[in-house]
């Protein structure tokens, strides 16, 4: 019901911020909290002090310059869902972030919280995949890029050290005839996903020429679809929905999730049928520029 | 077609009753001036916490507090073995064959489910309480646990001493040999096994306690989660050995029951007795952990049914066997649920010959089980419904016209039914007729079949259900076994200004009294409802009561405040005669208004009689001063509310999604005081029975350890799980009281799971689908599907 | 154990106070400021009784550090009316008798309010989407979603017309 003890410790920067994890044991970063908090109010978490990142401003906020759009690891989903320019350029973070949680959770949990703590069921997993995103930590050596299809490594694991922060996320925008989708089915209790698929198709001339299709919930961790994405090269948008029969193919579906929630099995069925609709609803959207 | 609120104040006392006027309770609840029992702050106050057992059976063999003693901020911790008083918690109803079982407030030699109490740690704040749980070191040796009910009565490990084979008690009710015989000359029978799951009750405001006492007279104050504080102020002087007319209970807001606020749990005790010790006010909060692991559960039935019928398909008998789960104690009530709340129940609408039920009552490892919403009326219901569901398809026949050709018809009543019910008044083709409008139902089954043919699957349920309510006369349940009568208490009492204040023996806890019963009065007296003020739910300000549940409180406590007022207007009218100087026979009483017949100018206002008998200056001579009346209204019957629930889903066989078109309920419950309210009640009803059919269910793993332990894994329904309902009423007066209301409170949640699975049972049927076991998870009903071949 | 002076300013009264490290929001209102109107219904951050707003925006303050909240606007359901006037979220649920026992209401209305912040005249399943976090077991939600919808229409199917929120 209640945390347990600890010192709480505000960061005033990321330099700030990596100080206080060197020199205090037993430290956790806290950023919305929405993860953290919750655990800790269980007594899954316990540590002995708790370093507030969230109000460090140069991890805020979303960038669009270039080609690229770079958003602060402290931004909530709440601002990301809300970006209208986001929806046009990487539509399917700005989607995912919009199906995460409640409107309060989306008020307080930020993708930095949500990329670095890798939760299995968690939304932004897949759709940082498929927006082929790169991930920025700073570390005592300074700062790194790890790209996305490098860092979801196993349950609440990631390539992240324990010394580092994850400062801000960079996706490349899509260009004219890409279209990227998320779809969800939520737990009807937590609202977590049983199973989330995230895809975006690069066309040319109505044929996929390539794309990344991802999925969380399924596995323990976000992984890619190779096997959809091989099926797809080639294929007329029209037609794109086939390819999800080919969801658990590429994956050792032995290895799947299954909880009281959903069984391994099911959760293999749901794939197969979620998939399906991401990418018909990625199709939908080549050449269109989003509307929310 | 959502009913409009009226606001009070532009309605005339003669129309009140029957209007939808704004709940005069909302002010408060919407502004944050609530007071809920964790609310309370009381100086130099401490917060107790319970150290609960992580084994669901296990013996104790050592409980080492003494690091918790030490810890900065605890002001004391006790054990078993400090519990100076009786403290076994009672049972209020008893059965020939029950197995009455020790039920200690704090467990002593041994564990029975994940969740008994162990110890109870008393600190300065409600953090540091929770610090020393986790300083108590308690050794248990583990048992084998059982949490089904057939698993314990077959060879399961054994749970009491007491209780050879985990038998709590056996029951019947009906004929066998008539309901044998019918079977034997059925032209068809069918039959079913279905399974009620265990749910857990989650009303939003967990249960809590704030006890006060004072040595120096011995008082003990206690404010408290509670549906009726008389009945818990009773058993708990008894519990804690503290004589009941020193023991105050007060129910303060208590956000929502259900049920699970009726029962004498350990804990609302402890903080009680804990205060006496500690001699400071002592606060106790239920975290949502410890109300799923505590707060006793519902249903929780393996039932096997079967039907007989003529050629026809005339039902002509009725068998029932069920196995009732009822936890690892016996909690206050438990014994009369799936007994004479359910057996009772088990005609339905229909006519039928003969029935005969047999219930097992089980001893298991999981909370005890007890009255949620509905209680033992929605497992009789859903077994009913399911049959004749099903045993319309043996039959090939229309489900609707199946139900149609076997209601008891209306010129029947009072209608006897084989199971010792007499049913008051009702008018079920007319509820059956207003639902298949509203579905536009052969519109519907054209649209079906299309679908069918383009490879999707729509299904149409109905539900006609009953419900008893009012649960009465106490001289009955007295002989059923009820260790209480089931009376209502009133009290009316007019101050000398004019303003008058009522004091019932119910406690509302979200369902609208004080507007209810404000109508009421207003309606009786004649008075402006600004002048009425309504007490509830405080042992001190009211003499007696019996409390809010079993859909009781307008049928009952209703009824008793009619009776209240009616004793106050004969006795105004005494006195207004002699003022008028007329004889009484001559004195007409209408809207507030005392007149002598013939001579309108010649009046008195009930206002101004009030001051006349609190001045007492001139009154009659037979007559004491003052204008207040009490009563107890014990009623004649129950009362029998009915209606058609009927739900439209489309189910996607590929992932065994779930979509409501359409839900229409259309009750009788009686007269309406404030048809706003009543709808608000089925609303909320149907939304808790959509919960039971789709997604609730409590699950306990193989030792006894609940899997749906949070709000993360036991799903309370959202906004979005809700379908929009459409409702609609018809009004069959109940012959048995004063207002001719029946019940609503539990209706909606009797009524919504069988019209629920019986519409997906019925969108599935081209795939060979017969049952599905609730929840309907869309896991269950896209494996029911691929089960048969996954074949339309 | 660590303490800290912070300062919160609810509902428009700036207000001291010395919290734990682990102090939660919702305890540090309700317990140590009287705020008693934001409920707790749960420790899994589930069902939302507790939703206050904090600069603005709807947050579950028991999934928050009253030490993480210092120095923001805290807004309560007691800040909603204003010099005794009902802010139409509070009419409307009257009026549509969107609440029974009242528990879940002031979270309830606090996230409808946020949502209508920047909603107009929003659909019936966008209002039971947005309501995701907040659990009624009372009402069944029609009446609930019947007064967000009225409350939109009051508020001019625009919410920054309505007061008592900032
Ligand atoms: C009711 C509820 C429903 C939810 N539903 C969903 C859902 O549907 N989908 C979903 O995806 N998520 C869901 N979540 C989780 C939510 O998205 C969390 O916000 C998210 O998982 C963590 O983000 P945060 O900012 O809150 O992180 P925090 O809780 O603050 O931190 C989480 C962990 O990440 C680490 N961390 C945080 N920031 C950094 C950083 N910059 N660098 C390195 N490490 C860091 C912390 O040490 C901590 O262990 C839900 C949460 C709740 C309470
Ligand atoms: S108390 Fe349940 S979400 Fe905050
Ligand atoms: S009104 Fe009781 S929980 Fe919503």
């Amino acid at each position: 019901m209640y945390p347990g003890e600890f010192d709480y410790h505000r960061a005033e920067s990321v330099e700030h911020a990596l100080e206080l994890l060197a020199d205090l044991d037993d430290a956790e970063l806290l950023s919305g909290g929405h993860s953290l908090l919750p655990t800790m109010k269980t007594g899954l978490a316990d540590p002995d002090a708790v370093v507030d990142i969230g109000h460090i401003d140069a991890m805020t906020g979303i960038d669009h310059s270039g080609d690229t759009t770079t958003i602060g690891a402290n931004t909530t989903y709440a601002e990301i869902a809300d970006d209208d320019t986001l929806w046009d350029s990487v539509t399917v973070l700005a989607e995912a972030a919009g199906e995460i949680g409640d409107v309060q959770v989306r008020n307080a949990g930020t993708i930095g919280g949500n990329i670095a703590h890798a939760d299995p069921a968690s939304d932004l997993p897949a759709a940082a995949l498929a927006a082929d995103a790169t991930l920025v930590a700073h570390g005592p050596d300074g700062e790194r890029e790890i790209d996305v299809d490098d860092y979801f490594i196993a349950m609440y694991m990631t390539d992240l050290a324990e010394d580092e922060l994850l400062t801000r996320v960079e996706v490349p925008h899509q260009g004219p005839e890409v279209g990227s989708a998320y779809v969800k089915k939520p737990s009807p209790s937590s609202g977590y996903a049983l199973i989330g698929v995230a895809a975006t198709l690069y066309t040319d001339g109505g044929t996929v020429a390539s794309a990344r299709v991802a999925a969380n919930g399924a596995m323990d961790h976000g992984v890619r679809l190779t096997a959809v994405e091989d099926a797809l090269e080639g294929m007329s948008v029209d037609d794109v929905g086939d390819a999800g029969e080919h969801a658990g193919d590429s994956l050792d579906t032995s290895m799947f999730m299954d909880d009281i929630q959903a069984s391994a099995e099911f959760r293999a069925q749901l794939l197969e049928a979620y998939t399906e609709r991401a990418l018909e609803r990625a199709a939908d959207r080549v050449g269109v520029a989003a509307t929310v | 077609m959502s009913i409009e609120t009226e606001d009070p104040s532009e309605i005339d006392p003669a129309e009140i009753l029957g209007s939808a006027i704004e709940r005069r309770e909302d002010p408060a609840l919407i502004t944050g001036d609530a007071e809920y029992t964790d609310d309370i702050q009381i100086p130099r106050m401490t917060h107790m916490a319970v150290k609960r057992s992580q084994h669901a059976h296990a013996r104790i063999e050592d409980v080492d507090t003494s690091e918790a003693e030490a810890m900065d901020g605890v002001v004391d911790v006790f054990t078993a073995e400090d519990i100076d008083v009786p403290g076994s918690l009672p049972v209020g109803w008893l059965l020939e064959t029950l197995e009455q079982v020790d039920h200690p407030i704090l467990a002593g030699e041994k564990v029975r489910y994940q969740g008994d109490g162990v110890a109870i740690v008393v600190a300065e704040d409600r953090y540091t309480a929770q610090d020393a749980l986790d300083a108590i070191d308690v050794e248990y040796e583990r048992l084998d646990a059982v949490t089904d009910p057939s698993d314990a009565l077959n060879g399961g490990p054994e749970i009491h001493d007491d209780a050879a084979d985990n038998v709590a008690f056996e029951w019947e009710i009906g004929n066998a040999d008539e309901t044998e015989e019918a079977f034997e000359e059925a032209a068809h029978t069918v039959d079913l096994e279905v399974e009620n799951q265990l749910l857990i009750p989650n009303a939003m405001e967990p249960r809590a306690a704030v006890a006060d006492y004072n040595p120096s007279d011995n008082q003990i104050d206690l404010a408290m989660t509670t549906q009726n504080p008389h009945v818990h102020r009773l058993l708990m002087a008894g519990v804690i050995d503290h004589p009941e007319n020193k023991l105050s209970i007060r129910a303060p807001d208590v956000g929502g029951g259900f049920g699970s606020k009726i029962h004498h749990y350990a804990d609302e005790a402890l903080t009680a007795w804990a205060a006496k010790q500690v001699e400071r006010p002592v606060k106790w909060v239920a975290t949502r952990s410890e109300t799923y692991q505590t707060d006793a559960l519902g249903r929780g039935h393996e039932t096997h049914g079967q039907v007989a019928m003529d050629e026809d398909g005339n039902i002509t008998g009725l068998k029932v066997d069920t196995k009732a789960n009822l936890g690892a104690y016996l909690s206050t009530f438990a014994p009369s649920i799936p007994t004479y709340l359910y057996g009772t129940l088990l005609s339905g609408q229909y006519e039928i010959p003969a029935i005969h039920c047999e219930v097992t009552g089980a001893f298991t490892n999981v909370p005890p089980v007890d009255a949620y919403r509905g209680a033992g009326r929605p497992e009789a219901s859903y077994i009913v419904e399911r049959l004749v569901k099903h045993a319309a398809e043996h039959m090939d026949m229309d489900p609707a016209e199946f139900r149609r050709q076997n209601f008891v018809p209306g010129d029947a009543f009072p209608y006897e039914t084989p199971v010792a019910m007499v049913y008051d008044s009702g008018d079920y083709e007319k509820t059956l007729d207003r639902a298949l409008e509203m579905l536009d139902y052969e519109e519907f089954r054209e649209r079906q079949e299309a679908a069918r043919e383009e490879g999707r699957y729509l299904g149409v349920g109905f539900s006609a259900y009953i419900e008893a309510c009012g649960i009465a006369p106490s001289e009955l349940v007295g002989q059923l076994g009820a260790q209480a009568g089931l009376w209502e208490s009133s009290l009316v009492r007019f101050q000398p200004s004019g303003t008058v204040t009522a004091y019932l023996g119910t406690s509302g806890h979200g369902q609208g009294h004080d507007t209810t019963y404000s109508q009421i009065l207003a309606s009786e007296l004649g008075l402006d409802i600004e002048d009425i003020d309504i007490v509830e739910g405080d042992t001190d300000e009211i003499p007696q009561g019996m409390g809010t549940y079993g859909s009781r409180s307008a049928a009952v406590g209703g009824s008793a405040l009619v009776q209240s007022a009616r004793k106050v207007v004969e006795k105004a009218k005494k006195i207004a005669a002699h003022q008028l100087e007329a004889s009484e026979d001559d004195i007409e009483f209408e809207d507030g208004e005392f007149r002598v017949a013939g001579a309108p100018d010649r009046s008195m206002h009930i206002q101004d009689v009030a001051g006349a008998a609190y001045l007492a200056h001139d009154m009659p001579d037979d007559v004491e001063p003052g204008l207040e009346a009490s009563s107890f209204y014990d009623p004649e019957n129950f009362v029998f509310p009915f209606g058609m629930h009927a739900a439209i889903v489309e189910v996607d066989p590929d992932t065994g999604e779930i979509d409501f078109e359409t839900y229409v309920a259309v009750d009788d419950v009686g007269n309406q005081i404030n048809p706003k309210i009543v709808e608000g009640q089925i609303h909320g009803g149907v939304a808790q029975g959509v919960g039971q059919a789709l997604y609730e269910g409590a699950e306990y793993d193989e030792n006894g350890q609940l899997l749906t332990g949070s709000m993360q894994d036991y799903t309370v329904p959202k906004a979005m799980h809700v379908p929009e309902m459409e409702t609609d009423s018809t009004v069959t007066e109940s012959p048995h009281n004063p207002l001719g209301v029946k019940g609503v409170g539990e209706a909606g949640t009797i009524a919504a799971p069988q019209a629920i699975v019986n519409a997906v049972v019925d969108a599935l049927e081209p795939f060979g689908v017969e049952n599905i076991e609730m929840p309907l998870k869309e896991e269950r009903v896209w494996r029911a599907i691929h089960e048969n071949g996954g074949d339309a | 154990m660590a303490e800290h002076d912070i300062t919160l300013t609810v509902n428009g009264n700036e207000q001291e106070l010395t919290v734990e490290s682990r102090t939660l929001l919702v305890h540090a209102l309700r317990d140590e400021l009287g705020y008693t109107g934001p409920n707790v219904g749960c420790e899994s951050s589930m069902c939302g009784a507790c939703t206050v707003h904090v600069d603005g925006k709807a947050v579950k303050s028991c999934t928050m550090l009253a030490v993480q909240a210092d120095g923001t606007d805290v807004t309560t359901v007691e800040g909603l009316d204003q010099d005794g006037e009902f802010h139409p979220i509070q009419e409307a649920f009257q009026e549509e008798h969107g609440l029974q026992c009242g528990y879940c209401t002031p979270g309830m209305m606090m996230t409808a309010v946020d949502f209508l912040d920047d909603h107009d005249d929003p659909g019936r399943e966008e209002i039971r989407e947005a309501l995701e976090g907040n659990l009624c077991r009372c009402t069944g939600y029609q009446n609930i979603v019947n007064a967000v919808e009225t409350a939109s229409n009051k508020m001019g199917g625009s919410g920054a017309a309505a007061g008592g929120d900032d």
